[in-house]
């Protein structure tokens, strides 16, 4: 905040009339309304979403629509709920989002760890294979990934919805970062101590990582919960829906106008995350000062 | 504290003995470790990745599933049919117009509002940036539903309130013209934040005595965005600019939701097209060679972009 007043004050200072003060407030002003605007129009489908799902059917069909609800109902989350299968659907979510991400911030930190802290043959080159698939489309995998479940029989199940995304670079990248700024010193010393490895590991390392794996822990979570074309695919049966699968599969078929289940779903499928990234947002500018994207 | 190890982790040494064995031991120790991640890297990352361009020599079907390896060998016909395909070709260019301009609005954008976010607000700056970052966390599926009722021709706000206004709107997403802009749009409106918060971070990474030493020598606002601002950046936009389009050229969940690719095929996406072969005409041969077509024009932009915008 100081840094930002000091700017102001020199732009000001440079400018060196009091005329150019006041264009310059003018022109913070002008800047603050576009960017309250710009907030508006963000929050506005999110309004209207919240809305919707409190509307009754004939609200929604009416032909002027309102905007917010003229009748509050919970209908809409009655139907999801008692009529729909929604809860299993949340309930894989969250199955599969609560072991993708103990297996990202396990596996994750016990390579970054081998990588910066363990020497062994070929550990740089290793290094370099993972990093090279940082950007790999998910989409060139899908068929073959699909055609390796049904040949060992994971289409529909648990695992086939976890195994694909419980290991991933990102994961590697941000704990290496982390885990080699750690002193070789203290882990040494632990050596010297008589401590094994997995012994240091779990007792001097990750303790020390809780900043960091509460990070990759969010970021996992988030693409755990929003992701879509994979579960869509290796869940043939409704019983194995996740919840963005039973949203769309919803909303494409003959329900497509039934714009108040809709809402309600999605409210369903947004709230988990708006919590999460509102009460711990100060880990993804973290998460993107540690990944050193500053240029 | 107590558990048995579940690794094959060495039992506790006093010092490691120099020599061979220490090393052995050590070297056991990291393939320990890296064990669990490799494992999982190989069999659903790299196999996949190679399996993909075998497949798509083959004329993979339904029935092949039960004994993958006996699915009958094609050379290249796959691709042969793919360059005469006039949906693929529909597909391709769609995914082109999306990418294209949805990349140039979102870069343009995203730097316009980190520039204003960078320079003029103070205090409100974290409340603006959590805001614009909001719907880039959000679920595409949830998104693309909120959209399609946005812009529902009977029902929708946009129409309702154009109505309010005397205008009768269109159907937005039932309109060849307009329903890629549309999609555009909302891909744009869900970016924007992602994009800022990244420029933010790379404008904050500029010393701010750079800027002095031109205001000193009389520089103006304008010369200092063309002169240092952007030069500066080039490394940021470099990154910004190749994920948004790895994500952008793999466009699938908001034509899925909100237009199954019609009206007439306008907004079909190349991994829609992939999708629809592969999944619901179970052409698992030809989609695997629509995924590796996607997979070669990906990792040739992203060497493109390498070569445009790396500092020399």
């Amino acid at each position: 905040m100081a840094t930002t007043t000091t700017t102001a004050a020199k732009t000001a200072i440079a400018a060196g009339r009091t005329g150019g003060q006041e264009r310059a407030a003018l022109r913070r002003s002008i800047i603050y309304i576009g960017y309250t605007i710009g907030l508006v129009l963000v929050a506005g489908p999110f309004v209207w979403m919240v809305a919707g799902a409190f509307k009754t059917a004939p609200e929604l069909h009416r032909i002027v629509p309102t905007f917010l609800p003229a009748e509050p109902t919970l209908d809409n989350f009655n139907t999801l709920f008692q009529k729909l299968n929604f809860p299993l659907y949340f309930l894989n979510s969250a199955v599969v989002a609560f072991f993708v991400v103990g297996a990202n911030l396990l596996f994750c930190s016990m390579l970054a760890y081998a990588l910066t802290k363990l020497h062994f043959p070929g550990r740089d080159k290793m290094f370099l294979l993972v990093m090279a698939t940082l950007m790999v489309p998910s989409t060139v995998t899908l068929v073959p990934l699909f055609v390796l479940m049904s040949a060992i029989g994971l289409v529909n199940t648990y695992a086939g919805l976890i195994l694909p995304f419980a290991a991933g670079p990102f994961g590697v990248f941000l704990m290496r970062q982390f885990i080699g700024s750690i002193p070789d010193d203290l882990i040494e010393a632990a050596r010297i101590d008589g401590a094994s490895e997995l012994r240091i590991f779990r007792s001097v390392v990750m303790p020390l990582c809780g900043t960091p794996l509460a990070t990759l822990g969010i970021f996992t979570f988030l693409a755990s919960w929003n992701n879509f074309l994979w579960p869509l695919v290796v869940s043939t049966s409704e019983r194995m829906y996740t919840l963005p699968v039973g949203v769309a599969t919803f909303s494409i078929g003959q329900h497509s106008s039934d714009y108040g289940t809709l809402m309600a779903g999605s409210v369903l499928l947004v709230a988990p995350v708006l919590v999460v990234f509102l009460l711990l947002q100060r880990y993804f500018t973290q998460g993107i000062a540690m990944t050193g994207i500053k240029g | 504290m107590s558990q048995v190890p579940i690794t094959a982790a060495p039992p506790p040494v006093v010092a490691r003995p120099p020599g061979r064995g220490g090393d052995m031991r050590a070297a056991l120790t990291g393939y320990a470790f890296s064990a669990p991640y490799l494992i999982l890297f190989l069999v659903f990352l790299a196999l996949p990745i190679l399996a993909s361009l075998i497949l798509s020599f083959t004329d993979f079907s339904l029935g092949d599933l039960t004994a993958p390896l006996g699915a009958p060998f094609i050379g290249l016909q796959n691709y042969a049919k793919l360059f005469s395909d006039d949906k693929f070709r529909q597909a391709a260019l769609n995914t082109a117009y999306f990418t294209v301009v949805g990349l140039l609005a979102t870069l343009v954008l995203g730097l316009i509002a980190a520039l204003g976010l960078n320079r003029a607000l103070g205090r409100l700056r974290s409340v603006f940036r959590v805001g614009y970052y909001l719907p880039t966390v959000t679920s595409i599926v949830a998104i693309a539903v909120i959209w399609r009722f946005l812009l529902d021709p009977n029902f929708g706000l946009i129409n309702g309130a154009l109505k309010q206004i005397g205008v009768s709107g269109p159907n937005w997403l039932g309109n060849p013209t307009l329903a890629m802009p549309c999609i555009i749009a909302m891909a744009v409106w869900r970016n924007l934040g992602n994009v800022m918060v990244l420029f933010l971070a790379g404008l904050q990474g500029i010393p701010e005595d750079v800027y002095e030493a031109a205001r000193i020598d009389g520089a103006t606002p304008w010369r200092e965005l063309l002169r240092i601002t952007l030069p500066m950046l080039r490394p940021t936009v470099l990154f910004v600019a190749v994920i948004t389009s790895i994500g952008y050229l793999q466009l699938f969940e908001e034509p899925f939701i909100m237009t199954q690719g019609g009206p007439l095929n306008k907004t079909l996406s190349v991994s829609m097209y992939m999708y629809q072969e592969g999944f619901s005409y179970f052409h698992l041969g030809y989609a695997s060679s629509i995924g590796y077509v996607l997979f070669v024009v990906i990792a040739a932009v992203t060497a493109l972009q390498f070569r445009l915008l790396r500092n020399d």
